[in-house]
């Protein structure tokens, strides 16, 4: 098997194996909190940290960890993780995690964090597993970032809050369309991102049959 | 998609695939005895305690903050007092404007001796010496325990009484709902808003007891809403369904929530129990009694 350089871990899964549009990974919470950018950028911001040091957690203890219980093993460290966010966000950013509710808790059941603790920490070392993680949570940013900003912009007229175009409920000219302030918005927004992605980096297409 | 990283599952760590670190030695002895596994599930589950732990307890003071500051936020929203987005300062400002008051539900009146600003109603109905089990017939909102004395918070404009704003709690399908309801002085009927701070109802069902345009009809958007019918008894229901305005008895209607019979049906219950006779009932009548001799 190839050496798996530091950079390659970190940046690889932005675009060439992205958790979201090519694993198929953690697409509930990328529908449920991208109708507003500032809950997706939450979001993302709470993911990159859970993963970040979940991965290189898992890393650490991976040989010691007795087979028959690694599976629970990660949900602890995930799951102490997740509360430490959600318990930062209830005291600096009230009104967020509100909002957020109770996704911040479900990062727990994100199957990309799961799966890269499965999947890459426990094989590799804990720095390599740090980045690993650091680079699949930006992958799945990026989804979400772009999900977000085209649910919010086309949805609600704004960005980040601030309208930039008014709408006609509020006196101006922007009819919104209400279908992307839904969650199955999301879902075709992923589609067609992952269509671009396909269309871009061809070696992505799956063989038919 | 041939990198290590889309391999399956590794079958065991002991038997590590070509790892390009090896900071970590190779395990000499198994690590599937039971002894070890229980070594391992303690000390990681000690470990996460502890960084679990030490979150909690050193960010609770500022979560706490936070609490207090939503629900005196809540509190004013319901009463109309406060834009949706008014800043932390601006909250605290007008919530010091705000007269609390503790009053004894058996009698409705007010009890001067305790200091209202630190009174805790929820920690007084825990209290047996402070509270009265609800009879489980009248015990509609599920309330369980109520405290002897209630909390009342008076909105005064040039020392005028504007809105009585009282705390409501009752149970919905998954939590208690903790809020407060903001009833106009002019006739101690008219609801000026409504608010919960606390819940854990599902999001996006029972939770949009939150959204804004369920709340707007509180506060009147489709005209004024009355707790209370002609004869006194409390009439205000969230029905299933969406309200015809401008029929006879809609003043006395919420549109139900959606997918959310059971709490729709606490909110209806939880106005049922605290505006009754058990819970401000008596409180309202008097004060009713005594704006009416004032104005006279």
């Amino acid at each position: 098997m190839a050496k798996l350089k530091p950079k390659d871990v970190l940046l690889n899964p932005l675009f060439n194996d992205n958790p979201i549009a090519l694993q198929i990974l953690g697409i509930c919470s990328a529908l449920a909190v991208t109708s507003k950018l500032d809950t997706t950028v939450t979001m993302c911001v709470a993911v990159i940290f859970v993963l970040g040091l979940s991965n290189a957690a898992v890393s650490v203890i991976r040989n010691y960890v007795p087979n028959n219980i690694r599976i629970i093993c990660q949900m602890t460290i995930i799951a102490a993780l997740v509360i430490i966010v959600d318990q930062i966000l209830q005291a600096y950013a009230y009104g967020l995690s509100k909002q957020l509710s109770v996704f911040v808790g479900l990062i727990i059941t994100n199957c990309i964090v799961m799966g890269r603790a499965e999947g890459f920490a426990m094989k590799n070392g804990p720095w390599l597993s740090f980045l690993d993680g650091i680079g699949n949570a930006l992958g799945y940013s990026v989804i979400l970032l772009a999900v977000g900003v085209v649910r919010e912009l086309f949805g609600s007229g704004s960005l980040f809050g601030y309208t930039l175009m008014q709408k006609t409920t509020d006196g101006g000219w922007y009819v919104p369309n209400g279908l992307l302030l839904l969650p199955p918005s999301a879902f075709f927004l992923i589609g067609l991102f992952i269509w671009a992605l396909r269309t871009w980096k061809t070696d992505q297409i799956e063989e038919e049959g | 998609m041939t990198d290590e990283s889309n391999a399956p599952p590794a079958t065991a760590p002991e038997a590590p695939q070509a790892t390009n670190e090896s900071t970590s030695p190779e395990p000499t002895v198994s690590n599937d005895t039971v002894g070890k596994t229980f070594l391992v599930a303690f000390l990681l589950c000690l470990v996460c305690s502890v960084f679990v732990s030490l979150a909690a307890v050193g960010l609770g003071p500022a979560k706490d903050a936070n609490k207090e500051l939503d629900l005196q936020r809540n509190l004013l929203l319901a009463a109309g007092l406060i834009e949706k987005d008014a800043s932390d300062d601006k909250v605290r400002q007008e919530f010091d404007k705000i007269e609390p008051n503790v009053i004894v539900f058996s009698t409705g009146e007010y009890d001067r001796g305790i200091d209202a600003s630190t009174y805790d109603q929820k920690k007084a109905a825990r209290d047996p010496a402070q509270s009265t089990a609800v009879d489980g017939l009248k015990d509609v909102a599920q309330v369980r325990r109520r405290a002897n004395k209630g909390l009342v918070y008076l909105a005064k404009e040039n020392d005028t009484l504007t809105s009585v704003i009282l705390p409501i709690h009752g149970y919905g399908l998954w939590s208690t709902l903790y809020g407060f309801v903001a009833l106009e002085a002019s006739d101690l009927n008219t609801i000026e808003g409504l608010g919960y701070y606390q819940h854990a109802e599902t999001p996006g069902l029972g939770g949009e007891v939150d959204h804004e345009s369920w709340k707007a009809q509180w506060k009147g958007a489709r005209g004024k809403k009355k707790v209370f019918d002609a004869d006194g008894n409390v009439a205000i229901e969230v029905i299933k369904g969406i309200v015809a305005d401008n029929t006879p008895g809609s003043e006395h209607q919420i549109d139900g929530l959606a997918g959310a019979t059971i709490t729709s049906r606490g909110v209806t219950n939880t106005f049922q129990y605290w505006l009754g006779p058990d819970g401000y009932g008596p409180y309202l009548s008097k004060l009713k009694d005594q704006l009416k001799a004032a104005n006279e």
